[in-house]
């Protein structure tokens, strides 16, 4: 379902058929797996079996004795990092902790944990060389939860560190007065008078919940092919959201200047931003500078699982003051986010984003980034904002039952709008919530009547801000009008659609006649990662002043050929060049004569775009919860969200629904189990549980069309905030149905049971 | 890498000898669905696959002399719930291999395989159990046959010895007024092992239950035969209470463990949901009404 647009555009708003489609159903479509370079070595990693051990000796002789084996590295191999916390005090990028992620130092911090890497002639010989390098370990106790961390006594896992006070979300400050141990960071967010807004409370609920570890479940495993040639580049072939993000991290790490590497990116095979962070691309480097041949790894899924991603786990308490009429008067929330072995977590944009929909005068948010022996967290679609939410958006479901007031009615009453201030301080303008919250309300699953017993039905909130960022451009115009469009972003999810048809927009031509092309870090400028909702957004822009460039020279061409003033020439939206006496060129006339006004013509564009618009999305769920076995079934769902302009609708419905499907994982089946001693036990996709097709209905989605007066085509990141309000959505979908509210997700049919069981 | 050889043998008794000449590192090979991948991942030796899969005998699907089915024990799920005769008779088998791994692995999987593969949590052992089925054991002393009930000794561990394997499996031809529901619990609707699996086996003689048996998997080292189930049951009609009282048995009885997939408390409940759940399909599959496998 879609709202009528707000601009009657010729090619946006159109559902064409993706460039890169056919080759990928066909399987044409080039992967990092596909990579085969003569001469070719396999490499592997060895991980650690323990969640905390220090590495007492790593002897690899008798895999270096193996047939077959071509060299062994571990952390020796990579130039000395220095170790800035000790008197910067940085926390998010400590150069030490990203050289120690990659391959341990001294110790090892989760289970997975990587310890040395082989290159092999073949990838069999490769892992019967792991079984072969001899490490000794002396295990220690590991730290599992935030609570375990953070009490008194508990075993440093870095025992340097001091908590840091954050000046704000990304800028890290003085050393805190209040040491927390394993607590990397605290952030006080705050607007208002907190006190004040209890005081004028008639009602106020507190309530604690927890989510557990969740994996962004990318089908493509982690993969990379690394060249250093004789000459002393290196040339790396992977899967990635960020080229130039891995490019640059590359250099710092092995201490090269950026000129020095070429990051080429593959067909990508879904990331939700886990494919930022190195991984084994330096192993790869290293393995190659050793051997004097290229050096493939491809991580097996247990490594995935084991040694990338995940989300953290975390812990929220949030305190709600309100009036008898559901006005809310105040909102505290103490937040405490996973880590895992180094930091870095999202608890910051989880304190952020938990009360955006909201219009409450007095507002507080403590967030602690938490150190834990468990694989270090990395982005995962909406970072932090689904475990925020679902505090939040049960709470208030709470709020709506005591008041007696329709959930969605309580929001409705309390809804940020143009000018309500955000936790952070920060005025909103131009923001669709309401208009959100209002589609809901008219929507024909909200009016339609969930018969049936125990079912239930649930409805939240979710708040994104979205990302700008630097994106970088170019397209050349060829001699029969067909467009050929240079892109810095890597396709994650239809973005050479989505730019392709935003040229052709601002060019007036056919989508068809636009043939778009990711390219490698020597080929463009620097673009920043695909993710945080930002690339139809500022890639867009920078493609749309490309376009913009190439309209004022083709009108410039226009007047040479029709030797008037150029003034007198105008590019019209249409794609034809009129000038005086009713003279016009089509855009594939004046392509065809432009060998003979001065050559080629390219537009270029470097943007690093202000004005982005964030998003609000209001999820409506049905379940039904069988009562004897307390598993959930989600019976409709529905997704209303404010997508500002919808470049290419399927695409953005695509979003939405993918977006759904990973929250109701999070609700309902997807976590980490651990025994005590800190292994992962459930490091297969038969174990860590992602919904299957059988696990949901058709998502259903709604899109609001409220464009973002910050881009020119009115684009606003869409693929971020449906991951929301699912977890909370869910949860009051199950109190409506058992009575239960579930203040610990995955609300697995395991616990879900014991709360719905009698007392033993 | 393993290194491993593989051997198609073309009868039971050139089965029997290369899986005698192997030794212990030798494994029969049918779908391979677990094999395959224990050897993959090294969580067992194998040097030797012995490839059963052109042994007209152990791929067969169909009755048998005197009346009963025989499967081969390397026939495919999807030839067994394909089999016109099984879907009229043997329903239960249909409900255990239509639910065994997805459409794919339905092609390769056998529930000769699943039995030897004697994982406590196996699809296909309770209701072979309530049906009464019985292997046929090929080796080098020659045929015997053993029930399914005893065949399975603990977990990964079975009755077999060196150079015997499983060459089919013989279920009886069902007793009229009897009938045989399978279910199992898992957290999602497909791709999971079972948390808890039931198969339970009724014969009515009008109302009252002449006969009963209720099979408790992944709730024990081995599938489970709740006697003091089928003792609360036979000898007077099915109700509400007596198969409350069977379902309280299956709860008293079971001896589950607490692990990823699920907890003991959870386990032991859903032992006995699925006993009552299976008791009330049996019994309108014994009265002739048409119970879906998967509704």
């Amino acid at each position: 379902m879609v709202a009528p647009a707000k601009k009657p555009y010729r090619v946006i708003g159109s559902r064409p058929v993706r460039p890169d489609g056919t080759d990928k159903v066909t399987g044409r479509a080039n992967y990092g797996s596909d990579i085969r370079l003569p001469g070719m070595l396999y490499g592997r990693v060895l991980r650690s079996p323990h969640a905390h051990a220090r590495i007492v000796r790593i002897d690899p002789s008798k895999a270096l004795a193996h047939p077959g084996v071509k060299a062994v590295i571990t952390q020796a191999d990579f130039p000395a990092a220095e170790d800035v916390i000790t008197d910067l005090g940085e926390t998010a990028s400590n150069l030490k902790w990203l050289v120690d992620n990659v391959l341990a130092s001294d110790r090892a911090l989760y289970h997975g944990h990587a310890v040395a890497a082989v290159a092999a002639t073949d990838p069999h010989v490769a892992e019967d060389a792991l079984g072969l390098i001899e490490v000794e370990y002396e295990p220690l106790d590991p730290v599992l939860s935030v609570h375990e961390a953070m009490a008194e006594a508990a075993p440093r896992i870095h025992p340097h560190m001091h908590t840091v006070e954050m000046l704000a979300r990304f800028s890290p400050g003085p050393r805190s007065e209040h040491d927390i141990p394993n607590a990397a960071s605290h952030l006080r967010l705050e607007i208002g008078d907190l006190e004040q807004g209890f005081a004028e409370a008639e009602i106020v609920i507190e309530r604690e919940y927890e989510t557990g570890t969740a994996h962004q479940g990318y089908i493509e495993p982690h993969n990379g092919t690394a060249l250093w040639n004789e000459s002393g580049e290196l040339t790396v072939w992977l899967s990635t959201q960020g080229p130039f993000m891995m490019r640059d991290q590359l250099a710092r790490m092995l201490k090269l200047p950026v000129s020095k590497i070429r990051v080429i990116p593959m067909e990508i095979g879904g990331g939700f931003g886990g494919k930022i962070p190195m991984y084994m691309e330096p192993m790869a480097a290293a393995l190659s500078r050793k051997t004097g041949r290229p050096v493939k790894m491809i991580m097996q899924r247990d490594e995935v699982l084991l040694g990338t991603g995940p989300t953290s786990a975390t812990y929220v308490r949030v305190k709600l003051g309100a009036r008898r009429d559901g006005t809310l008067t105040a909102a505290e929330a103490y937040l405490a986010y996973e880590a895992g072995a180094y930091p870095g977590s999202p608890v910051g944009a989880g304190g952020m984003c938990m009360f955006s929909p909201y219009s409450i005068p007095h507002q507080r948010a403590d967030c602690y980034d938490v150190i834990v022996n468990k694989p270090k967290v990395s982005a995962y679609r909406a970072p932090g904002a689904p475990a925020g939410a679902f505090a939040m958006e049960s709470a208030l479901d709470e709020l709506a039952e005591q008041l007696d007031i329709d959930p969605l009615e309580l929001r409705q009453r309390n809804a940020a709008v143009d000018g309500t201030r955000r936790i952070d301080g920060a005025a909103f303008r131009s923001i669709g919530n309401e208009a959100v919250m209002r589609a809901a309300e008219e929507s024909p699953h909200w009016n339609s009547e969930l018969q049936g017993e125990n079912r239930g039905r649930g409805i939240a909130m979710g708040y994104w801000g979205n990302g700008g960022l630097e994106s970088s451009a170019y397209a050349t115009v060829n001699r029969d009008g067909t467009v050929g469009l240079v892109l810095g972003s890597v396709d994650i999810g239809g973005q050479r659609a989505a730019l392709a048809m935003q040229i052709a927009e601002t060019l007036g031509i056919d989508y068809e006649q636009v043939k778009p092309i990711v390219v490698d870090t020597d080929s463009i400028g620097y673009t920043a990662v695909t993710g945080g909702s930002r690339t139809t957004f500022a890639s867009g822009w920078a493609v749309h002043e490309a376009g913009l460039e190439i309209r004022r020279e083709l009108e410039a061409r226009a007047a040479r050929i029709w030797e008037v003033d150029a003034a007198l020439v105008h590019y019209d939206d249409d794609g034809v060049i009129r000038g005086p006496e009713d003279r016009s060129l089509s855009f594939a006339e004046i392509a065809g004569q432009l060998h003979r006004t001065g050559g080629t013509v390219q537009g270029k564009a470097d943007v690093m775009p202000e004005g982005t618009g964030p998003a609000f999305a209001c999820h409506i769920v049905d379940v039904e919860v069988d009562p004897d076995t307390a598993k959930v079934e989600v019976l409709r769902y529905t997704a209303i969200q404010d997508v500002g302009t919808a470049i290419h609708p399927d695409y953005v419905e695509g979003q939405i629904q993918g977006g759904a499907v990973q929250g109701v994982g999070m609700a309902l089946t997807e976590e980490y189990v651990y025994d005590d001693e800190g292994r992962l036990r459930n490091a297969s996709l038969l174990d860590y549980r992602m919904p299957t097709t059988l696990d949901v209905p058709q998502i259903e989605t709604i899109l609001v069309e409220e464009p973002n007066p910050g881009h020119p085509y009115g684009v606003r990141g869409v693929g971020e905030v449906p991951i929301v309000p699912p977890l909370a959505a869910i949860a009051n979908a199950i109190h409506q149905a058992t009575g239960v509210r579930p203040r610990t997700l995955p609300a697995s049919p395991r616990v879900l049971l014991e709360e719905m069981l009698p007392e033993a | 890498m393993q290194d491993l050889r593989y051997a198609r043998a073309s009868s039971v008794a050139e089965a029997s000898r290369l899986l005698a000449d192997g030794g212990p590192t030798a494994r029969v090979l049918a779908g391979g669905t677990d094999v395959i991948v224990q050897a993959r991942e090294r969580t067992q030796k194998i040097s030797l696959f012995v490839d059963i899969k052109h042994i007209p005998e152990a791929v067969g699907v169909g009755g048998a002399e005197g009346g009963g089915l025989t499967l081969g024990a390397a026939a495919p799920c999807c030839h067994i719930y394909d089999d016109a005769s099984v879907r009229s008779s043997y329903p239960a088998l249909v409900d255990a291999t239509s639910l065994i791994g997805g459409t794919a692995i339905q092609g390769r999987a056998s529930l000769g395989g699943n039995l030897c593969n004697s994982s406590p949590a196996a699809d296909g052992v309770p209701p072979l159990i309530a049906l009464g089925a019985t292997a046929v054991i090929a080796g080098p002393g020659g045929e015997r046959r053993v029930p399914v009930a005893t065949f399975t000794t603990g977990p990964g561990q079975n009755v077999l010895e060196p150079g015997e394997f499983v060459v089919a499996l013989e279920v009886p031809a069902p007793a009229p007024g009897s009938g045989v529901r399978f279910l199992r619990f898992i957290p999602r609707n497909e791709m999971d092992i079972a948390v808890v699996n039931v198969a339970s086996a009724l014969r009515l003689d009008g109302a009252e239950v002449a006969e009963a048996r209720v099979v408790v998997g992944a709730a024990a080292p081995t599938a489970l035969v709740v006697e003091e189930a089928a003792e609360a049951l036979v000898g007077r009609p099915l109700s509400q209470e007596s198969i409350a009282s069977a379902a309280a048995a299956a709860r008293a009885a079971v001896r589950p463990i607490d692990d990823m997939r699920g907890s003991i408390r959870q386990r032991r409940h859903l032992a006995g949901v699925l006993t009552e759940r299976t008791l009330r399909d049996a019994a309108r599959r014994a009265r002739g009404e048409e119970v879906a496998s998967h509704p």
